[in-house]
């Protein structure tokens, strides 16, 4: 397909990184709405930062977006329940990051009555954008889990002159934010005008992999036909604008552009800090945050979500997420209650074509293993991958053969055979002098690795020790 | 159901492993193996099957008396096997040869804890120590079938009288028709073979491409003949089989041309100013001892790094 007019390159080319097979098949499947399940069983820490506290008890009535858990710090982010129904009981569920937490469980009604009290909001200023995020119940919805209204709330002194909405969906078979991207184009760009026109961002770059050119062209296409927006071009409508998106469009700066980015498909693109550094060259230095270096990074599907959420009122209570993977009947993306359980979620899909060894929440790079189908989707899964025996299988090791094929692969520019050699003697000041606190995690190293050897695993295990010495 | 596997990410490797990499390595060296047979005749194979079941004979040996985990199914004791065969006078007495590899494996690189621990290249080390041993019969050079000898060496001798009376044509030198070493002779299948690493990626080409291309600009500098250099002697298959161990050589590319430009350098220093022979065969050695100190200094700096205010 040929390269749509108007269409960046990328500044910067990523460090190292590797190119992984795709296996998006559940792309071209159109996304299908899951009914509700009989029980959801809603975790309540969806997020980074403080879990939060349920505010229900046992046999209390709650409607499709009624909070039923809140926390005082402000980093968190509210949880609303995804069914109407009542509440079961209140229990506790392991999450899969080893830590354990409170769940709410509520059993369905089937009728998915949405709370009478949402209504859709005006949000005209940051501080109105921030209540709202926080509300929204939003989190970075690409994996992390970052509550959004943390991201929004920039200070007074931070300059902030590019929004980067986060596109590239670099992990393998997920497919979610691009049926996002084709499904709900005008939220995305919605969201996009909501953020960059309140807190004036002047730049701003979505950036999409090339493996996904009718995302590309479904974003120009919609902007520029229905909106009468020149993509690349400084100018908007600002009276369009606001009577299609009834937001404010307090713009604060003419000099004002949106662009589409095509970015190479090499994982991990869709890394934060390599994000920002191929789409703007600017380099984040560790421990710093995207606003440091004048950056807002968005995910695109979470950017949607806010619009969806300012428009109807409707908080995060269900989500696509992309069903993949060999052992699973029907790969498709659904549109799923969050807190459906994993089993039911896969019931749903046609169950199992053959029998699963490996579930995992998120993808094959970096995604967290299941410890069984009775836990629930959360917030921030971008996939649910089902795998028969192949990936289940745990390679076995061999000694390094010093190829240095991870350091050569490292986006970050580290040697993970030096740091893992160091870690192995034990030498703990050789470990910090590698710089092993730059780690992202993304996998590639052990990805690379001929001799099989659990490098990332290795480098999680080296900053821990690093962080136990401090 | 059965029990779901719960691992750490990632949760997919690249299906490339270490075996595999050994096994491209044997492949790019048969066409040589074979060639090296049919010019210098059946003796040669038995060679070739001497230093190779001695090499792995070796490892088996060691890992069972260092109580170690079996390893000789990686292959690697196969290449360095080949290696070594490839680099010996194609009459070498077989006992000699075994030899070569119970240094090369034993000494070399299971005393110092096996695959990815030896701090130079065990069939390099094993050559050298053999020509140490047994000077007269390692250069003990025989021509291969149907070519006559005219000086009578790889390195060391041919260097000293360079072109105008060495006699051999450049098209004799590239097709093999020279006397020297098993392998290092034919250089038509040692650039196959390199070409078949660098496109299969087990090796890049900074290397090969900066040790050649040094030893180049040296002979122009000091007015020799570049490409006689090049394909005499045994600097075309070092630089592409030798050079380029993972174990023994740099890291990164900034690391590969700093030790290519050793190699090179000390290579044409020993071939033009030296009295030794294996000019190429010190140049690796001596580059390998380097090694850890290229990795220091050519030690990326992570991305984002900041210096210290």
């Amino acid at each position: 397909m040929a390269i749509p007019e108007g269409i960046l390159r990328p500044v910067k080319n990523i460090f190292g990184g590797v190119r992984l097979p795709h296996n998006k098949g559940t792309a071209e499947k159109e996304t299908v709405i899951m009914p509700a399940p009989e029980t959801v069983v809603i975790a309540m820490q969806q997020h980074i930062g403080a879990p939060c506290t349920s505010c229900v008890k046992k046999g209390d009535t709650v409607y499709v977006g009624t909070k039923i858990g809140d926390s005082d710090k402000f980093i968190s982010a509210p949880i609303h329940s995804s069914v109407s129904g009542t509440v079961d009981s209140i229990g506790t569920m392991l999450l899969p990051s080893g830590a354990t937490c409170q769940t709410v469980v509520i059993n369905s009604d089937g009728l998915m009555t949405p709370d009478p009290d949402l209504k859709p909001h005006t949000v005209e200023t940051k501080e109105q954008l921030v209540a709202a995020a926080r509300d929204s119940g939003l989190v970075g919805l690409g994996g992390a889990g970052f509550p959004a209204h943390v991201k929004l709330n920039v200070g007074p002194n931070t300059m902030l002159d590019t929004l980067i909405i986060n596109g590239a969906e670099c992990e393998p078979y997920i497919t979610s934010d691009y049926r996002e991207c084709v499904e709900s184009t005008d939220s995305i760009l919605g969201g996009i005008f909501v953020i960059k026109n309140i807190l004036g961002i002047k730049n701003v770059i979505i950036a999409v992999e090339d493996n996904k050119p009718k995302a590309i062209s479904k974003l120009q296409k919609l902007a520029e036909d229905e909106l009468g927006y020149q993509m690349g071009v400084n100018s908007t409508d600002d009276e369009k604008t606001k009577a299609l998106y009834k937001v404010a469009t307090d713009v604060k700066d003419t000099d004002n552009s949106i662009r589409l980015m095509r970015l190479k498909s090499q994982y991990p693109q869709g890394a934060e800090k390599v994000l920002i550094y191929t789409t703007t060259g600017r380099k984040l230095p560790l421990g710093k945050l995207p606003s440091d270096v004048g950056c807002l990074v968005m995910n695109i599907t979470s950017v949607s979500y806010l619009y969806k959420y300012i428009t109807t009122g409707m908080p995060v209570v269900s989500r696509t997420v992309t069903v993949a993977g060999d052992a699973v009947a029907n790969p498709q993306n659904v549109c799923v209650p969050i807190g459906t359980p994993i089993e039911a979620l896969i019931e749903f899909c046609g169950g199992y074509k053959k029998a699963a060894r490996k579930i995992l929440y998120g993808g094959p790079m970096m995604g967290t293993a299941l410890v069984d189908t009775k836990m629930p989707l959360l917030k921030q899964n971008n996939a649910i991958l089902v795998f028969g025996s192949k990936e289940a299988v745990r390679p076995i090791d061999n000694p390094c053969i010093r190829c240095g094929r991870c350091a050569n692969t490292c986006p970050m520019g580290l040697q993970p055979l030096e740091i893992e050699s160091a870690l192995r003697i034990g030498d703990i000041e050789r470990v910090k002098a590698l710089y092993v606190d730059y780690c992202i995690e993304c996998g590639c190293c052990s990805y690379v690795c001929p001799s099989k050897r659990y490098l990332t695993q290795t480098m999680r295990l080296a900053k821990a020790e690093l962080r136990n010495k401090k | 159901m059965d029990r779901l596997t719960v691992s750490s990410s990632p949760h997919i490797r690249h299906q490339d492993s270490s075996k595999g990499i050994m096994l491209d390595v044997i492949i790019s060296l048969l066409p040589l193996t074979v060639a090296g047979c049919i010019m210098f005749g059946w003796y040669s194979a038995l060679l070739v099957l001497t230093t190779v079941v001695a090499a792995v004979l070796t490892e088996y040996v060691c890992c069972k008396v260092m109580k170690r985990k079996n390893s000789i199914y990686d292959l690697s004791a196969v290449v360095t096997g080949l290696i070594l065969a490839l680099n010996l006078p194609p009459k070498l007495p077989l006992w000699m040869a075994a030899i070569g590899s119970v240094i090369a494996i034993g000494v070399v690189k299971m005393m110092f804890g096996g695959i990815g621990h030896n701090f130079a290249n065990p069939a390099i080390t094993a050559r050298i120590a053999l020509l140490v041993s047994f000077p007269s019969a390692m250069t003990a050079w025989v021509a291969p079938k149907g070519v006559e000898v005219i000086t009578g060496a790889t390195d060391a001798t041919s260097m000293a009288t360079p072109l105008t009376t060495d006699g051999y044509s450049y098209m004799q030198m590239f097709m093999g028709k020279v006397p020297g070493s098993l392998g290092e002779t034919f250089k038509l299948l040692i650039i196959l073979g390199f070409l078949y690493l660098v496109f299969r990626r087990v090796i890049s080409p900074v290397v090969p491409l900066v040790t050649v291309g040094t030893v180049a600009v040296m002979s122009l500098i000091f007015n020799l003949d570049p490409l006689y250099m090049i394909l005499s002697g045994g600097l075309l298959f070092g630089a592409v089989f030798m050079a380029t161990d993972y174990v023994t050589s740099p890291i990164n590319w900034k690391g590969h041309i700093i030790y290519g430009v050793g190699i090179g350098l000390i290579t044409f220093l020993i071939r033009h100013f030296g009295y030794l022979p294996e000019g190429m065969s010190y140049g690796i050695l001596l580059m390998n001892l380097f090694v850890p100190y290229i990795n220091k200094i050519t030690a990326p700096k992570p991305f984002g790094w900041e210096a210290k205010k």
